[in-house]
């Protein structure tokens, strides 16, 4: 295992099974009584976050507490940040503190890789501005694979705003990684500049795509973008990329559908279809729980070997 | 190229086997701050005149390097630089006239402020400092500053530019160049359509879409100088377009010099070098405006300053304090040092590649943007330039050095140099300014 996990992009094959494997083990924990594994007693992990995101924090809590470790929340709202200070004065707080994990979201693409050249400790990437969330991919996968046995092979069609789609980003690479055929779907103003040298095939028409997915993933569409012209009306976007019962009905009898949360009912996807048996989005957040445990402990349990010469100021 | 600075009657220089523009080696005498006199290698004798030798064997000499593009930061943010650090170096670089950029606190929109600049330049004595003036008041690009004052101030200022921000307004910008044809000044446009860059963090492109970062697409910048060169056209102006960075400018600057209209051009050095590739660090050391583009754009802008469709070096040295760059990438700054930097890399890209001779150098370097500066008493070409009567404002470089970059030790208040630690070829040995050393040995006179 890499010493963070910062991106999708730079985990090898390997790698990324052994998280679904150690996952496999982790969800196993969640239906005894006791939820709890000493794995990490004594170690400190942090959750920065500068963005709102409740699921997703509480998602890395959790996690941190059944394997023992001590959490502390660190909230961009109301704290020294917000008053100016720099990321890296708050990553040298951190590092004085001595956290063994720091789990970070913010809204700049980047700033956990900037944080990894600041601390000693493993740097977690919980969603960085436009750029990835890789453990929003990994247990995606792990979902995947959860229901339908494999990966290898399987297609999977990634709808909506692609282009300041962390969700997105990480799943491209996790998923090619490991054997997945990626289709994305999207207005082609949402669609990245750069996407021709991406691992995916594109395309602008949902319903040519759906019939030959296996799983076919929604993402959130943010009310800003519509003001900012990348399309003209929600009912436009509804009507062309959305998912309803009846766009549904032509996927075949075993897809998932899938949505990383929170969804927009009637935006995006509607409610029919996020009820429906097809669609995993309850799951997914029961498997965020497992996949960040298998993160954490294969990060922080001794699987890396520290090097402290490896961190600049 | 003459300076303000006028050397004591006594000083004079013999430079003993120099090679001037890297042709055979000669003997230059240096005195009442021109070259006062010529010989083949160890003929000409300095007892007579008094005059103190320089022993250059091994050594070329350049005229003075120009810079039409360096942010010296005073006044209001002294911390990242100050007159005086920004021009110790640029002598150290090999320049003997900086153009400051008028993007200080507060913005050299005025008379004032250009004759303070001018001062601090004069006082501190490294190299010759010029003013560039903003075109619009406080940079806002809504009502033209007064031009007028600050071409006829002390100051003399002949360039005008908003660089940071675009003059975007057409009619505003069509009204600024016809506005400065009265004083023979140029309006140096910062090239970037502000539309199309909201929230650019860098290129667009395969990486921009890889990194999740905004892009700022090659068009914004196209578009502009597209637009400004006809409009140059129409009314019959000046244009020069700063830190040219795509394949497709080229393209557009080279059709307008076609149609024979005065629009010059210049590339920074990190353009002409570094590409997009480098943020994936997401290091901000290579976050600049406009941006690091793609290794296509770098071979564009390399032939384009090889045939002349690209007219000037220049350095865009944009000297940052630590806060401003040690933070997450869209928190940061634009810009990079330039200044001690910029021969090696014209050396390391244009030269050693074959593109450009010694000659080349001297023109893109010290010749051209004189011109386009509007400097008094430029050498008709390069050739002069090293002849009796020119200005004795030269730059001496070893051309064999090779040296490792460590920013701690330039002279600049800054250290936000994207080339550490790389292996740099040739250094600046000596910097004369009309006849005085400013820079000798590699050091500060």
């Amino acid at each position: 295992m890499n010493r963070h996990l910062l991106s999708t992009a730079d985990l090898r094959r390997e790698d990324a099974l052994l998280v679904l494997d150690t996952a496999e083990q982790m969800a196993r924990l969640s239906d005894r009584a006791v939820k709890k594994l000493p794995t990490l007693r004594g170690r400190t992990v942090v959750n920065l976050f500068f963005e709102d995101s409740t699921r997703t924090r509480t998602s890395f809590e959790l996690a941190a507490k059944r394997l023992s470790a001590d959490v502390i929340n660190f909230s961009a709202k109301g704290s020294s940040v917000s008053k100016g200070e720099s990321l890296k004065d708050t990553a040298l707080t951190l590092e004085a503190m001595g956290a063994d994990a720091v789990v970070c979201r913010h809204p700049a693409s980047g700033a956990p890789h900037r944080l990894a050249g600041w601390v000693r400790g493993s740097v977690l990437n919980a969603g960085d501005g436009t750029h990835e969330h890789p453990t929003q991919a990994l247990l995606d996968a792990f979902t995947i694979r959860r229901r339908l046995g494999r990966l290898d092979g399987l297609a999977v069609t990634i709808v909506g705003d692609v282009l300041h789609s962390r969700v997105a980003r990480s799943n491209v690479w996790l998923l090619h990684t490991l054997g997945v055929k990626v289709t994305l779907v999207a207005p082609p103003t949402l669609v990245p500049h750069g996407v021709s040298a991406w691992p995916v095939d594109v395309s602008y028409d949902l319903d040519a795509v759906l019939p030959a997915s296996d799983v076919v993933m929604m993402l959130r569409v943010q009310q800003e973008r519509m003001s900012a012209a990348f399309f003209p009306t929600e009912r436009e976007y509804s009507r062309r990329y959305g998912l309803d019962a009846d766009r549904a009905a032509t996927l075949p009898e075993h897809a998932l559908v899938m949505h990383p949360g929170p969804m927009v009912r009637g935006m995006e996807i509607s409610s029919e279809v996020a009820d429906s048996a097809r669609s995993t989005v309850v799951e997914q957040v029961a498997n965020g729980v497992s996949v960040r445990m298998a993160c954490l402990y294969l990060l922080l349990g001794g699987a890396y070997e520290r090097d402290e010469r490896e961190v600049t100021r | 190229m003459t300076s303000g600075q006028v050397p004591g009657p006594a000083e004079a220089w013999l430079l003993r086997a120099v090679r001037p523009l890297g042709g055979e080696r000669a003997d230059l005498l240096l005195a009442g701050g021109r070259i006062a006199r010529t010989g083949a290698a160890g003929t000409l004798d300095a007892t007579e005149t008094g005059a103190q030798v320089l022993d250059a064997d091994g050594l070329y000499a350049l005229p003075g390097f120009v810079d039409l593009h360096t942010h010296l930061r005073e006044p209001g943010r002294e911390d990242a630089e100050t007159v005086e650090s920004g021009t110790r170096a640029a002598a150290l670089g090999g320049y003997t006239t900086v153009f400051a950029m008028a993007n200080t606190h507060p913005v050299a929109d005025t008379a004032g402020v250009v004759e303070q600049v001018w001062r601090l330049g004069r006082d501190a004595g490294h190299c010759e400092v010029r003013p560039v003036g903003a075109v619009t008041e406080g940079l806002a690009g809504k009502r033209l500053a007064e031009l007028g004052a600050m071409a006829t101030s002390a100051a003399a200022v002949r360039v005008f530019s908003d660089d940071g921000h675009c003059v975007a307004d057409a009619l505003l910008m069509r009204r600024a160049l016809e506005y400065v044809k009265a004083f023979d000044g140029v309006i140096a446009q910062h090239a970037e359509e502000p539309r199309l860059t909201e929230g650019a963090q860098m290129n667009e492109g395969t990486c921009s879409a890889r990194l999740g970062m905004a892009g700022w697409p090659a068009v914004a910048e196209e578009a502009i100088i597209a637009r400004d060169a006809l409009l140059a056209g129409h009314v019959g102006s000046r244009l020069h377009v700063c830190h040219v960075s795509t394949a497709g400018s080229v393209e557009i600057i080279r059709w307008a010099k076609s149609k024979g209209w005065r629009v010059t051009a210049e590339v920074t050095p990190h353009h002409l070098l570094l590409t997009d590739e480098l943020a994936a660090t997401y290091d901000p050391v290579y976050k600049v405006n406009p941006p690091l583009r793609t290794a296509e754009d770098v071979e564009a802008l390399r032939a384009g300053l090889a045939d002349g469709t690209i007219d000037a070096v220049a350095t865009d040295h944009a000297p940052h304090a630590p806060q401003d760059k040690e933070t997450e990438w869209s928190a940061a700054r634009p810009g990079m040092l330039g200044l001690q930097t910029a021969l090696s890399i014209v050396i390391d890209t244009m030269v050693t590649t074959g593109l450009l001779d010694w000659a080349g150098v001297a023109e893109r370097m010290a010749l051209a943007p004189a011109r386009i500066g509007g400097l008094p008493d430029v050498p008709v070409d390069v050739r002069s330039s090293m002849g009796v009567g020119a200005a004795a404002t030269l730059t001496l470089v070893d051309p064999e050095a090779r040296w490792v970059v460590d920013p701690a030790r330039f002279a600049s208040r800054s250290r936000n140099s994207p080339y550490r630690g790389m292996t740099m070829p040739g250094q600046v040995h000596a910097t004369f300014l009309a006849g005085r050393p400013t820079v000798l040995d590699g050091k500060i006179v």
